[in-house]
């Protein structure tokens, strides 16, 4: 654990918020590179994901976090063009192995997450500030 | 029966199981998008009625009937990668679960009115 004492609600939805915040400049570096052309397989660029895993505190109590973000072994696409400036010798250069509609799809579900879980930040603050003006 | 019992009757441990769950829900929320995260929940009802019955210190009853009463949630349709959080349904729970929560506040709130003017006799 990175914090002391227990996970309270702020914990759980704001390191949430982070997870989902890698994951949203993943979607961003595989759509910057989307298109990208090279001269061989090896250097194309291959989509990058990251790998989620729940960190439980106490039963039932658990935030996520980052696990890593692996790069997928998805292939670059071959395309014939020999007048490209990087084509090799047999005139053929490789695309980036990015899937650029599932990447807007991931995006879209990224940003809803992320959405879902300032809306329970904001519901804790306020329940926490009705409940210290209790009395007054 | 302590103090706090006393004053406040079912509601101080209504509160706290109240906030319990809130985190709980959060957490479920927060791991909607975790392959094989099994979302759990407790069962609220017979929670207070495990938490109000036992005797002794009230911090230790709650967590414990916490504990005793949580289960995990059958998903009306369980996808492939493991998770068992279904959004629509935590969310309702969420929202449900705040509203009472501010019920429960406001209740406190009248006991203490009515504490509050007993002492001061107007």
């Amino acid at each position: 654990m990175s914090g002391s004492g227990p996970l309270n609600v702020f914990d759980i939805a704001g390191r949430a918020m982070s997870a989902q915040l890698v994951r949203l400049n993943a979607t961003a570096s595989n759509m910057a590179n989307a298109g990208n052309v090279t001269g061989s397989a090896a250097e194309a660029y291959r989509a990058i994901k990251p790998v989620f895993q729940s960190v439980t505190d106490s039963p039932g109590v658990s935030t996520v976090k980052v696990q890593n973000v692996v790069t997928t072994n998805a292939q670059p696409t071959k395309r014939h063009d020999p007048n490209h400036p990087l084509a090799d010798k047999n005139g053929d250069v490789w695309e980036a192995a990015v899937d650029s509609s599932a990447e807007l799809v991931d995006m879209i579900e990224t940003a809803r997450m992320y959405q879902n879980n300032v809306q329970v930040l904001n519901t804790a603050k306020s329940l926490m500030l009705e409940t210290i003006r209790i009395g007054k | 029966m302590s103090l706090e019992d006393g004053l406040f009757g079912i509601h101080g441990k209504a509160l706290a199981l109240r906030s319990q769950r809130l985190s709980l829900l959060a957490s479920n929320i927060a791991n909607a998008s975790t392959p094989g995260y099994k979302a759990r929940d407790i069962d609220f009802e017979s929670a207070l009625k495990e938490a109000t019955t036992q005797q002794g210190k009230s911090a230790a009853d709650v967590s414990r009937a916490v504990d005793d009463t949580m289960g995990y949630r059958v998903p009306l349709q369980p996808s492939l990668d493991g998770n068992t959080v279904e959004l629509s349904t935590e969310q309702t729970l969420f929202a449900e679960n705040a509203v009472k929560y501010r019920t429960t506040l406001s209740f406190l709130e009248g006991r203490i009115n009515t504490i509050t003017r007993a002492l001061k006799g107007e």
